[in-house]
């Protein structure tokens, strides 16, 4: 979990998302729905997106995973946070660890997205504050700054 | 350069929180030694309850207790309603318990509460707690419930129905009699679920060796929320503590105070151990309050050249099965006063049937009653156009407030502050296009295609507001608000607010205005707000008051402060104080600039107080509270553009065009985020968004997964612009803007798919304009015209 092994035992019902925010009390992953339709609970787990409330704790047993906390790195935000907090793309910020981590995926997967494509990749996440304008402004400059960053990475 | 700050885009300050997974949400929290609660909910929408048997829930390992309605009954007060409007006869208010004692009248009515050592452990024996019912007839739809032989939720409250209540302006009988034309029309604003991404929790805790309870709840006003809780559960005001951390998302349905709330307070008092209660979705769909929920019956008399001049409306407004903190407000004050909308309609009249139903309770939603007002102006101006064959621009230009006419008293008794709606709308005409795209429409229809275009010039009533008006309307307090400033002995500067932003950037905005104010540095201001024991009484943040009403509190506080600092920095450059000027920060004698005092040395000599004038008390710290002395008006005109795909009855958004008016700004950019978020709101009403339940009253839309939020996919791009009219009524010549977004573009949507669909015969279509609806209507109108042409 953000670069750290964790041993801990749990019931097998526990979900990955209560074993992050309960049993490690990293809170910045968040839960906004029991449906798994809003992406507030967004982790990457070896190396894709997923829903943590659609999965159990015990089926990240030795999974590699990071979620919001472990994003920036030697205090330095990542380009993806910086560009939220640039682009106004968040209000009540309480499904923005979501956004960022999806983004995060999708432009790990395409780092070069059409607007179409930041939509699509985004569209399993809800924002009741921004209207997803300034989300999609942001993921595009973020895309921008991590190829300017990286201009030797993969074109994707 | 600190003269600047106001009017700049400058980036919040709430962010580096948010973007790290640091912000501290009530969720979040967890204290030693806490326990957990479940509340038993009623599958029911109308039952007696026969008997509640916990004896199997009380086995389950970790449960420490289960209290049914009877249990709390003497413990805790009814949940209070605040907001009693003046009817003839008067309003009855049917008494509201956290948890049902005898009768459940919606399905999500708790009638017992369980608590336990885990969050899993009171879940398990949640669904072991066995409760008998015996089911009763069921009402849901408001206009089925004022019915002779409707099934009746409460003796002594006949045909359902709370209230009557009624506003008159104008001679409508005249009106109505000199019209060349009356337009009439249904129309229903339907019920919807706010969803706030956060859905509501509460922790409590309570320190025995004191006698003192803290709070930390999903509120928008903790203040409204520790007087009302202390209230229900009897712990005086001076000993609890609310405190609303970070909010994630409100939409007016974190202003009301919940029995649930109450109920973990009270419980953290019985068991002495912290008490944790977080809602899920289903549950939030269920029993946090919706909104909307009109049945309208408009009439509109003109003349045949487009004049207005009368509106009749006559409302059925579902208040759900109990009235909430502000409920009856919402259908009534919120919604009638704005039916002259941004014209000059010489008389308007207005009635509210306020009925209960066995359904979620029904309060403010973004908006609370202007949206529902706007909705009947807008759409009944454009059916008025259809029906005299005039474009809808020239129909509005010929009704609106011209300019030279504010303030202006409308006849439902508002005195409007400032306005330019000919400005607004012929910059968002420009902005659009509006002439190219009706010769557009024109050919597309030619070739068979559905482009629709719609208008919506609303004007917004907001900065909640005059209290000697609000109290009139039967308001329970006041709508001042308050505000400390309080400048350090180094200089730096925090401001407390009686306000609670959840979302909206008064972090930020605030900050910007205190530097500006007070000349010291952005950075040396810390705005500190949702903790009542850290700031003064205040109102909170909704109706759009935070920046007009609460930020001016600050304006007030802060001159306060200078004129104090002036006395003293007089004293210390040895001159007198009417010698003294005040310029970015410093004090100096006229006429000798070079030699001065910075506000940070005065606020150190204020803390030193050696030197003071006699008589002046030491330190440099104000509080000021502001009663604003009118409401404020925001306006604008948003235009919509559609295509309606014939085969599948699919509405796209091709363009939308905003051009909003909300006087000076102070943070373009949040202002942005905020039109923007409210469109997207609106504009899902009249697309997407339905609150539905089926006639025994359960909620089918009770996830994400049946409630129709837009996604990525459905939100469209906004064009934003803006025009500044600035208020008269504000120190600071602001108004809101929370809430235009979501007023201005419900019946901008709807107009557009109605002017799409115009010229095949269709008048008027319900929201939400589904599918499936207009292509039945479609396809019914087509066939209509086969026939005709046969």
């Amino acid at each position: 979990m953000n670069g750290v092994e964790y041993t801990k035992e749990v019931e097998p019902r526990l979900l990955l998302v209560d074993f992050i925010r309960d049993h490690l009390g990293l809170t910045g992953t968040h839960i906004g729905c029991d449906t798994s339709n809003c992406g507030a609970c967004t982790v990457i787990m070896n190396g894709r997106s997923v829903k943590s409330c659609t999965k159990f704790a015990v089926e990240a047993d030795g999974a590699e995973i990071l979620t919001i906390e472990g994003l920036a790195s030697d205090g330095n935000l990542h380009p993806i946070q910086k560009a939220f907090w640039e682009n106004h793309a968040l209000q009540c910020g309480y499904c923005t660890p979501g956004f960022i981590m999806q983004a995060y995926w999708l432009l790990k997967h395409n780092p070069t997205p059409t607007e179409e494509e930041i939509r699509a990749g985004l569209s399993g996440n809800l924002c009741r504050c921004t209207g997803y304008q300034n989300i999609i402004k942001a993921v595009k400059a973020a895309s921008e700054e991590l190829r300017a960053k990286a201009p030797m990475a993969s074109g994707g | 350069m600190t003269a600047s700050l106001c009017g700049s885009r400058v980036k919040r300050r709430e962010d580096p929180r948010f973007i790290t997974g640091t912000g501290n949400y009530v969720a979040d929290i967890t204290l030693p030694d806490m326990v957990y609660v479940k509340f038993v909910r009623s599958p029911y929408a109308h039952a007696l309850i026969k008997s509640v048997d916990a004896s199997a829930a009380k086995e389950v390992k970790g449960v420490l207790g289960v209290y049914t309605g009877v249990d709390l009954k003497n413990k805790l007060a009814p949940v209070p309603c605040a907001w009693l409007v003046p009817t003839e006869p008067p309003i009855k208010v049917p008494e509201y318990r956290a948890v049902a004692v005898d009768k459940v009248r919606y399905v999500g009515d708790p009638v017992a509460v369980v608590v336990a050592e885990s969050q899993a452990a009171a879940e398990e024996a949640a669904e072991r707690v066995n409760v008998v019912y015996e089911p009763l007839p069921v009402v849901v739809d408001q206009e089925d419930a004022v019915k002779d032989g409707a099934p009746r939720l409460y003796e002594g409250i006949d045909k359902n129905t709370s209230f009557v209540w009624r506003l008159k302006g104008g001679d409508v009988e005249s009106a109505f009699r000199q019209a060349e034309i009356v337009v009439k029309q249904r129309l229903v604003n339907q019920r919807l679920q706010p969803t706030a991404m956060e859905t509501r929790a509460a922790v409590a805790e309570y320190d025995s060796a004191r006698g003192e309870a803290t709070l930390w709840v999903t509120s928008q006003n903790p203040h409204i929320h520790r007087l009302l809780i202390s209230a229900m559960t009897g712990i005086p005001e001076q000993k609890l503590r609310v405190i609303a951390p970070d909010v994630g998302g409100g939409f007016g349905s974190k202003i009301q105070v919940y029995g649930f709330e109450a109920v973990v307070t009270l419980l953290s008092r019985e068991l002495r151990r912290p008490v944790k209660w977080v809602e899920t979705r289903s549950e939030n769909y269920m029993s946090t309050i919706h909104g909307r929920a009109h049945v309208d019956y408009v009439e509109l008399a003109a003349k045949r050249d487009g004049t207005i001049l009368g509106l009749r409306v006559k409302t059925y407004a579902n208040l759900g099965a109990y009235l909430t903190t502000a409920a009856p407000g919402v259908p009534t004050i919120l919604f009638g006063i704005m039916l002259s909308g941004a014209y000059r309609i010489p008389a308007v009249e207005c009635e509210v049937h306020g009925v209960l139903t066995n359904t979620a309770p029904v309060d403010a939603y973004r908006g609370a009653g202007r949206p529902e007002a706007t909705y009947i102006v807008e759409r009944m101006v454009d059916i008025l156009a259809h029906e005299l064959g005039m474009d809808p621009v020239d129909v509005r230009l010929k009704n609106f407030i011209p300019k030279d006419k504010f303030p202006y008293t409308v006849a439902t008794g508002l005195l409007y502050d400032s306005g330019n709606y000919e400005e607004t709308l012929k910059k968002a005409m420009s902005l659009v296009g509006y002439q190219r795209l009706r010769e557009e429409q024109r050919r597309l229809r030619e070739q068979g295609r559905l482009m629709g275009i719609g208008i919506s010039t609303y004007v917004e009533v907001c900065g909640l507001g005059p209290s000697k008006v609000v109290r009139s309307t039967g308001f329970g307090l006041g709508l001042w608000d308050s505000a400390v400033v309080r400048v350090h002995p180094s200089g730096k500067v925090s401001v407390y607010t009686g306000a609670h932003p959840h979302g909206q950037g008064e972090e930020t905005s605030f900050a910007q205005i205190a530097a500006d104010e007070l000349g010291v540095p952005f950075e040396d201001v810390e705005v500190v707000h949702g903790d009542t024991a850290m700031t003064p009484f205040g109102m909170g943040t909704y109706g759009s008051r935070t920046l007009p009403v609460a930020g001016m509190a600050i304006v007030g506080a802060c001159r306060k402060v200078v004129e104090k600092a002036k006395k003293i920095a007089a004293s210390l450059l040895e001159a007198r104080e009417e010698d003294v000027v005040w310029e970015h920060g410093k004090f100096y004698v006229r006429g000798a600039p070079a030699k001065y005092k910075t506000i940070q040395e005065v606020a150190l000599a204020s803390y030193t107080a050696e030197n003071l004038p006699p008589g002046m008390e030491p330190g440099l710290e104000v509080t000021h509270f502001y009663d604003p002395t009118n409401f404020v008006f925001p306006f604008g005109a948003h235009i919509c553009v559609v295509e309606v795909d014939r085969e599948t009855g699919e509405v796209k958004i091709q363009k939308y065009v905003a051009v909003d008016d909300c006087g000076n700004q102070i943070n373009p950019m949040l202002v942005e985020g905020q039109v923007h978020g409210g469109i997207t709101q609106g504009l899902a009403q009249a697309l997407y968004e339905e609150a539905v339940y089926d006639s025994q009253g359960n909620l089918l839309t009770q996830s994400l997964n049946d409630y129709a939020l837009p996604t990525t996919l459905e939100a469209p791009t906004y064009i934003t612009d803006y025009t500044v009219t600035p208020s008269p009524v504000t120190p600071l010549g602001v108004k809101g803007v929370g809430e235009t977004g979501t007023i201005a573009a419900t019946p901008a949507v709807v107009n557009a798919v109605v002017d799409a669909l115009a010229h095949l015969g269709i008048k008027h279509l319900d929201m939400p304009l589904k599918p499936e609806k207009i292509w039945k209507a479609v396809r019914q109108a087509e066939s209509k015209q086969t026939t005709t042409t046969n």
